[in-house]
């Protein structure tokens, strides 16, 4: 640990902004990691380069890295990032241990990337010249980025399709690990659904979360091939109570009731899977991750009258607040009557997933905006890569969408086009790799 | 009348008189509109007179209660213009067309009673323009024509509906088929309006991937799929056929009667035809609506006729007051006509897996083209 931040804060403001110009280049990623204190990231990375410190990162003295050991995975409670990509592997070996292996190698890849260095040896590019190096290289000047990988197991991972157990995971499945069932006005694109392991990287630069996700695929080769894979932009919803509320494709502000991850009894009920609360004791400190891609009509939305979208939503479209009154955070008033029925339409988006219609059930959103360029007929294939975080979908997800799909004015402007259900795993601590709970279960 | 106007009108412009001797005074906001304060007991407009044309009162309830705005005319009853459901701190804007004259500004605090109310007055409009007087005569004759219009369709839907079900339960196979298309045509030219009946719509017009678990697939498409059969599908017996017929019928039945009983405002019919072309944009031009009989031109054509009767009912509220959006409109409902035209066939249209992508794109912008005016045509008609 040869850094020290206060040495490093306490450099002049010049240095800093050599730093912040040179630190797209020229700097290698080590250095890049080694930042002190919210805002002044380039000053401490012009200070190290200065100093020509080096040497293994320590989290807990720079800020744009995310702590990759603990109960729990990252990239669930941690503070929404801007970018996402999110990839789904089937497993193509039948070998119980080259899987094993590749999670070993996956764990200690994720461990380098999200303390913001590269993946394989010190210098990738030091090795043999006639050999590839081990990291593809693009974020080599790049800071970490804030970046988090999560891995969950999804339902064909414990099961064949003859109903068979794969990898000796006999008795493994957990119960809340479903099928999700088909909603109405579903798509679904098998293609785009499901998978064995869903890796989701998430990171403030784009870039920074694709290395993630090809270094992992390059290192799956043989044991795993990509199924789908997603990359998303603009987070939908906030996890701190710092964060903005941003808007989603609608225009409108996403998630304003959202569980934060400051809130440890909320998490403790509704995202996180307890030893009581759960079949498989492997699973106590993971949760379970649904991914929908939601395709917007963004083009008829944008024709619909502000009277329309507000009504369809719920909520003021410039403030956030409920049609009931009040700002932002204001509490929805369901029971005002308007002129014809209640001020806030029955059928809006906020009147038919508020957690006061579902049992207090609350989801934590981490969902971000997708455009995968256009569809042929001049309009975007573009809209929210919805994902969520729950202690068990049967009970957070499923009676949603049933409402949401049946009842909920947005869903004119909606469809589903693919689905998957994955069973994320516990965190784990130094030494240990990410499935660990699991295959010695 | 009387008891309407007299103790709340008093109050009110009392009320008016010595707002404007505080610091709550609301003065005209900068881009012309006129600035409405409402609170749980009072409603403060920032002017009493403004020239005839196009008035935007922007109101703001600054009360715990949820408030309501009109503008009423010199009789204090007839409605001029109206903003309802304005919820605590929310602004909303009232966008209204009004000749000189007499009126009354009224919040209505709670949405209960007579409102608080105070006289306002149109002068002159400032140009000469004319600004028509009887636009209310103008808003009942488009809402009549379009009420007569849907009865009509709803009727021949039904008598179509009658006779393809008997069709289909003989297995008359020919027959159903010709009359499929067809009939549907009825349906898609009120399809805002038989979709606003919940409960009908799924039973007689869902398609199978609107369908959730455990729900029955009935209706329309659950005859198409039988009568274009996929592969590895297994025919509806004669008794299946039956039901799924009768229930077409009886279901039908129902919407018709209940399309008696139904009026129209302005805003409905606008919207309508908007929400008509949206389902081209999202049904029909993308091949979804007809999975397995590939008629879906017939449906867009059928769509599009019930948009255009809708605007032509409201054209003479366009006349002289938004004369550039009826020409768009005009021209783009021709011009989208001509593109589906030219894949005419008979008494019908070439089936969708017989359009080319490059064909459907041309068709998919056309459908874009005039979308885009005709959303704007709702906020023209009610003002």
């Amino acid at each position: 640990m040869p850094k020290n931040p206060s040495t490093s804060t306490s450099e002049p403001s010049a240095v800093a902004q050599t730093g912040a110009k040179e630190s797209r280049r020229g700097l290698s990623r080590r250095l890049l990691l080694t930042s002190a204190g919210a805002g002044t990231a380039g000053l401490a990375v012009g200070a190290l380069a200065h100093a020509g410190l080096a040497g293994r990162s320590h989290a807990a003295t720079v800020v744009d890295t995310v702590e990759f050991y603990g109960a729990h995975q990252a990239g669930i409670t941690t503070a929404a990032q801007d970018r996402m990509h999110t990839a789904a592997f089937d497993v193509t070996s039948d070998d119980r241990e080259a899987l094993i292996s590749m999670l070993r190698s996956w764990t200690d890849a994720i461990a380098a990337m999200t303390q913001g260095q590269q993946v394989g040896a010190d210098d990738p590019a030091a090795g043999s010249y006639d050999a590839p190096p081990s990291d593809t290289g693009e974020a080599a000047d790049l800071s970490a980025a804030n970046l988090s990988v999560t891995i969950g197991f999804g339902r064909s991972l414990f099961i064949g399709n003859h109903g068979k157990a794969r990898f000796g995971l006999d008795g493994k499945l957990p119960d809340a690990l479903i099928e999700l069932p088909h909603f109405s006005g579903d798509q679904i694109e098998e293609g785009r659904s499901d998978g064995d392991i869903v890796v989701q990287a998430c990171a403030d630069d784009p870039q920074v979360a694709v290395h993630a996700i090809r270094n992992l695929s390059r290192l799956g080769f043989g044991t795993v091939r990509v199924r789908w894979s997603q990359t998303g932009f603009g987070r939908t919803s906030k996890t701190t109570r710092a964060q903005q509320t941003p808007r989603n494709l609608f225009g409108f502000k996403d998630g304003t009731a959202n569980l934060l991850a400051d809130n440890k009894e909320l998490l403790d009920q509704h995202v996180w899977v307890g030893k009581d609360s759960t079949d498989q004791p492997w699973m106590a400190g993971g949760s379970y991750m649904v991914t929908r891609r939601i395709r917007m009509h963004v083009e008829t939305w944008d024709r619909s009258a502000l009277r329309e979208q507000e009504n369809v939503v719920g909520r003021v479209k410039s403030t956030g607040a409920p049609l009931s009154g009040g700002d932002e955070f204001s509490e929805p008033d369901f029971a005002m009557a308007g002129s014809a029925g209640p001020v806030i339409p029955a059928d809006s988006h906020v009147a038919v997933v508020h957690p006061s219609q579902h049992d207090g059930v609350q989801m934590l959103r981490r969902g971000f905006n997708y455009v995968d360029g256009s569809d042929g007929l001049g309009r975007l294939d573009a809209g929210l890569f919805f994902i969520a975080f729950v202690i068990d979908a049967r009970t957070h997800y499923v009676p949603l969408q049933e409402a949401m799909s049946s009842k909920d004015a947005m869903s004119e402007y909606l469809r589903h086009t693919s689905s998957g259900l994955y069973a994320i795993l516990p965190g784990i601590s130094q030494g240990q790799y990410l499935g660990q709970q699991l295959f010695d279960s | 009348m009387k008891k309407l106007l007299a103790p709340a009108a008093l109050f009110s412009l009392g009320a008016l008189v010595l707002s404007g001797c505080t610091d709550n005074n609301v003065s005209a906001a900068s881009d012309g509109s006129i600035n409405v304060v409402a609170t749980d007991d009072s409603c403060t407009v920032s002017t009493d007179n403004a020239p005839g044309g196009t008035l935007k009162f922007n109101v703001k309830n600054e009360g715990s209660k949820i408030n309501e705005f009109y503008l009423l005319a010199d009789d204090g009853l007839r409605i001029v213009g109206e903003v309802e459901n304005v919820g605590p701190g929310v602004s909303r804007d009232l966008v209204v067309l009004a000749p000189e004259g007499s009126y009354f500004a009224a919040c209505k605090p709670g949405m209960v009673g007579d409102g608080i109310r105070s006289a306002f007055t149109v002068t002159a409009a400032a140009d000469g323009q004319q600004v028509s007087a009887d636009r209310a005569t103008l808003q009942k004759t488009a809402t009549d024509q379009y009420t007569a219009y849907v009865k009509d369709q709803a009727e021949q839907l039904l008598r179509g509906t009658k006779d393809f079900a008997e069709a289909f339960a003989a297995g008359d196979e020919k027959t159903a088929k010709q009359l499929y298309a067809s009939t549907r045509m009825h349906w898609e030219r009120i399809e805002p309006v038989a979709e606003s009946f919940g409960d009908l719509d799924p039973i007689l017009d869902a398609r199978e991937a609107d369908l959730a678990e455990g729900d029955q697939f009935t209706g329309w498409h659950r005859a198409e799929k039988d009568l274009w059969a996929p592969e590895k599908y297994t025919k509806m017996t004669e008794k299946q056929r039956q039901e799924i017929a009768d229930g077409m019928v009886e279901n039908t039945q129902k919407l018709y009667d209940r399309t008696l009983k139904l009026s129209f405002t302005p805003d409905q019919l606008a919207n309508g035809a908007k929400s008509l072309l949206d389902e081209v944009a999202t049904g029909k031009v993308t091949g979804e609506e007809e999975t397995f009989s590939h008629t879906d031109l017939w449906d867009f054509q059928a769509n599009m006729e019930g948009a255009k009767i809708a605007y032509q009912d409201l054209k003479p509220l366009l006349e002289g007051t938004d004369d550039k959006l009826d020409a768009q409109l005009e021209k783009n409902f021709t011009s989208l006509q001509g593109q589906l035209d030219q894949y005419r066939d008979g008494d019908g249209f070439k089936y969708y897996d017989e359009l080319s992508t490059k064909q459907v794109q041309e068709l998919a912008a056309g459908v874009d083209a005039l979308s885009e005016p005709l959303s704007k045509l709702t906020a023209a008609v009610i003002k």
